[in-house]
This record gives structure tokens, sequence and C-alpha cells, in this order.
């Protein structure tokens, strides 16, 4: 056992090992081994995307899986997210340049009358972590604050939050003026929130009920894929 | 002050807390996203009036109107200047209603999360939420709170700063958690961790325990996790009425004042000794609580399927405090 405790080498595992060494990093929330195992596989001529996808969207999506298990919590999530942004920032750039495959846009904010955040910021993390490019509007925003930015952003998905009871029914303001205006079927459209359960979501007309920020994730990453078909086929 | 939280426990054997405070607000007119607390200064009277349903209906205790009176809440509202000003009126109101009733009811300051997330993980530090909870304990201590009652709260670290802050105040204090992650606060404390946690405070509060959370169900199985670790101190028991329903465009808790009654004589069977309501728990659930309370011996501890079969389902299957939950997976090793 002794030899476990050992100081690992991340510049001496191989390829495989690690990235399996980064999804274990990750779930540890390690920002700098996460930095430096990035580095080390952009070094061996990785593409930033496939660091981005095998490496970092692969550990959060551990991550996620065990948050929604109810084995992780806040704090830990919270800095796996931490560590992923790190490994990110190196490659935000790099993405650009190379013309790697766009995740999915989503704009996201808690709605009007409600100044709850918490549950908000984790899911706009842990889908910044499954690399999405997300826009935060805050908290307390009017039908319009997320019209706009969802044309300013050219986003996929809208995300709406609300912790309390006497704000969720805004969300049904929100979709019926998007219907209003011939733009409902462009996006998909996620709520969440405490007191927010599936029947409530299919009452105002959302695509989906995320109960969690992983169910969110997935629930994104499943939507664009759909996307994606319908676009080539 | 606090002695008449003490003596009634004596002498009643528990203690009927009070129910919602926003649900009943939203009742009487609050818009969505306007501060509860600034109803202190501009409607005295709606405040009065919640207070006194809560007293009429047979609370013995009931909470203030300033659950999010902390600086960091009501920064939101531009009010972090009104913090002292606004939670003294909170509790001076209190007063008032409490000392106009011939029976003994005790004014306890509430005092929510800042809604902050502590260092290392967010941004706020112990000493900036010592100083905002003490802020708000001076303000409820100058109007006259004889005990204040922190709630709602996920994280740890915070319930720390606050038994500071309102060490600092020189008051006595309750402080509950909520339990509404898969059994554990959303920070991931089990209802054992609490326990432990509590009982080695230096300003320990008189009484701890859980409030809000999921449903009823849930914070009956808590109540059996504190039991479970032998505390010290006095258990308190807020749930809320049942689970909020979408139902012709308007929300409704499914908790009848029936259910919560039941719900409430299982509280103290599971160890319990101030038992209340928290959201959706209006006077008619109270009413029947304190006659459910009165009327019924105590029992013996109820099994987990009994309180499934009285109250509900869990929200999930495991809580943290057994063996067989589910646990965080194997790394590959060398890290920790």
């Amino acid at each position: 056992m002794s030899d476990d405790q050992d100081e690992i080498i991340l510049a001496e595992l191989d390829d495989e090992e690690l990235t399996l060494q980064m999804h274990d990093d990750l779930y540890d929330g390690l920002k700098e081994e996460i930095e430096e195992s990035v580095h080390i596989l952009l070094g061996r001529g990785w593409m930033p995307y496939e660091v981005l996808t095998k490496a970092l969207v692969e550990g959060m999506r551990i991550v996620g899986i065990d948050f929604r298990d109810g084995i992780l919590f806040v704090p830990e999530v919270l800095l796996a997210a931490n560590a992923m942004k790190a490994g990110m920032f190196i490659l935000k750039p790099l993405l650009a340049e190379t013309g790697a495959p766009r995740m999915g846009r989503m704009v996201i904010g808690t709605v009007k009358g409600d100044i709850h955040d918490i549950g908000k910021n984790l899911v706009t993390m842990m889908m910044e972590g499954a690399g999405f490019e997300v826009k935060d509007l805050g908290i307390n925003n009017p039908v319009d604050n997320y019209l706009e930015a969802l044309v300013a952003e050219d986003a996929d998905i809208l995300g709406m939050s609300a912790l309390l009871t006497t704000t969720m029914p805004y969300m049904k303001v929100v979709i019926d003026t998007m219907i209003e205006k011939g733009m409902r079927d462009d996006y998909v459209v996620m709520v969440g929130g405490a007191p927010l359960n599936e029947e409530f979501a299919k009452a105002v007309g959302a695509d989906a009920y995320c109960r969690d920020a992983a169910v969110a994730v997935e629930t994104a990453k499943a939507f664009m894929l759909k996307k994606h078909n319908s676009v080539s086929a | 002050m606090s002695e008449k939280v003490t003596k009634l426990l004596k002498s009643q054997g528990w203690i009927l807390a009070d129910g919602a405070t926003g649900t009943n607000l939203f009742n009487m007119g609050l818009e969505a996203g306007e501060a509860p607390e600034m109803w202190n200064d501009q409607h005295p009277d709606r405040i009065a009036a919640l207070y006194k349903s809560a007293v009429d209906a047979g609370s013995d205790l009931f909470l203030t109107n300033s659950f999010g009176g902390n600086a960091s809440r009501l920064k939101l509202h531009n009010a972090q200047k009104r913090v002292f000003q606004l939670n003294r009126i909170a509790a001076e109101i209190g007063r008032e209603v409490a000392d106009r009733t011939d029976r003994t009811v005790i004014v306890a300051g509430s005092m929510g999360p800042t809604g902050e997330i502590m260092l290392p993980i967010g941004t706020l530090s112990h000493a900036g939420a010592v100083e905002m909870f003490h802020e708000q304990a001076e303000g409820l201590k100058e109007g006259g709170a004889d005990v204040l009652w922190v709630e709602t709260l996920s994280a740890r670290e915070e319930y720390l700063a606050a038994a500071e802050g309102i060490a600092l105040a020189g008051m006595s204090w309750c402080g509950t958690m909520s339990f509404d992650t898969a059994g554990r606060t959303m920070m991931g404390l089990t209802s054992r961790d609490m326990v432990g946690m509590v009982q080695a405070i230096k300003h320990r509060p008189m009484a701890f325990g859980a409030n809000c959370g999921v449903g009823a169900s849930d914070l009956l199985r808590t109540l059996l996790g504190f039991a479970e670790a032998e505390p010290q101190l006095p258990v308190i028991a807020k749930g809320n009425a049942g689970v909020p329903k979408y139902v012709d465009g308007h929300i409704h808790y499914d908790g009848t004042p029936d259910l919560m009654a039941d719900y409430a004589v299982l509280a103290r069977d599971c160890g319990a000794t101030i038992i209340g309501g928290c959201c959706g728990t209006m006077a008619e659930h109270l009413t029947k609580m304190r006659a459910a309370l009165e009327n019924t011996p105590m029992g013996p501890k109820p099994a987990l399927d009994e309180i499934v079969k009285r109250i509900g389902p869990f929200s999930s299957e495991f809580d943290g405090t057994t063996e067989g939950g589910p646990e965080r997976r194997e790394r590959r090793g060398r890290r920790r």
C-alpha cells in the first residue's frame, strides 16, 4: 500500500493512463494537476478538441453521475468544475484556432421575481464543464432579457430557474412570449429549480424538466445530438 | 429571555413552533421578488397579523419576519444599510404580539442563510459571514427577541459563523438546517454530521434540528438520524406541509392539516420536542398539530416503513447515515 502513496509523475503516464488520471483528478478537484495534464497532452500532439472531450468532458460526466446519484455534493462539484475551468482556459483559444465543433450555446437565468442563484450557477458550471458556452443572465430576469440574449448569443438552448413557488409560473410567460414571436421552435427550453417537476414543465410548455445540474447536462447533450442529426439528415 | 424555552419544555414537554412565513405573506399580497423584510417597515400591521395568526392557532413560539435580513440578501434590494433597523422592527412587532398574549409565547429572531458560498470553494470569508450574522443579531436583540433562530442552512462553515456572530451579540440561539439533497444538506452534511458539529460548538445552540427540505417524510427520517447519534440537546422539527404541486396555474402544498397533525405526533415520537411547520403550513395546520400533540400519547420511535405508510415516500432511498448507500467511486489510487 505504501507504494500507492508515491507521488504520481503525470508526464510519465502514457496517454491512456494520463486520461484516466485526469478523470480522477477532476473527481478530486485538483486544478493544478489538470492544468499540467492538459499541457502534457497538447505537447504530445493531441488536438485541443480531443483533450476537451476525452479528458475533461468525460471526467466531468463521471462527476455528474455521482452528483446525480447523491454521492458527490455541491462542494465537490464546485471544486471539480473549477479544475475543469482551468483546463478549459488553456484550451479555449486553441479550440477557436483549430475550428473545433461547437458543443452548443445556452442562455440561462433565474426568472423575474426570483433572486436565488446557487442552483443556476451550478448548472452553468456543469454545462461549461461539458464544453457548452453559457451566457449567464443572473437573477430576476424579465422576458425581454431572455429573448434578447437568445438572439444576440445565437443560442441553442434556453435554461430558466426558479426556487420559489410564486415565481415559477413566470416560466410560462417567457415561453408564451416565444410562441407569440414565432421563435419557440428555434430553441430547446429546459427548466429547473427545487419546487418544479416534470408535470409543471409540461404544463408551461418547456421541452424538459431537469431535476439537477447533471440531468441538465445530459438533456442538453441529447438535444444537441438530435439537432445535429436532423441538420445532416 | 431564553429561559422561557427551557421552562416551557419542562412544563409542557414540547413546544409548538409556527408554520410558514413566506407562503402566508404571499397570500397577504406580497409580490414575488419583493423582500418580505421591507414589510416590517411598510406594513407592520400585516406582520403583526401574521405573528398573531400563529399564536391564535396555538403556537408557543413564532419566528420573526427577518429570514432574509442579512446584508448579503438585503443587498439584492439595495437595502444592505438597513439590516439593523429592519431586524429591530421585525422583533419589536413580535415582542408586542407576544406580550399581549396571556400565556408564554416566545419571539424567535429568524436568521436565514447569506446565500453565498463560503471560502475556499466560494467567495464569502469566515470573518465576513460572522460580521453579517452579528449585525443581524444585534438588530433582533434590540427589538426584543427572546432567542435567535438560525434556519435553512446547508453549510457547516456558515452554521459555525452564525454561532460566532450570535455569541458576539450575547444571545442564546437555536439553529436548523435543510436536508434537501438525497437526505443530506445541499453541501452534503448528514443528520449525524450535524449532531457532531453542533455539540462541538463553543457557543452552543440551545436546540438544533431540521427545517424545510423536501417533505414531511424526509424530515422525519432526518430526526431518526439525529436520535441515532444521541444528541444532548433538544431537537427541532419544522417540516414543509407536503410538496408543492402545480394545479391550474397555482401552487399548492399537498400536505393537509390532518397529515401535518400526524407528522407532528410522529416528530415527537422521533425525538423532537420543538415542533412546527415550514413552507405551506398555515394556521389550520397548526391548530390540528396542537390538538394532536395534546391528545395523543407518546409512541415508540416509528420505523421507516411506518413513516412511508402514514406520511408518504422519501425523496431518496438513502440519507448517508446507513450502510449500503451509494459510495464514492474507486480512484486509480494514489492521490487520496
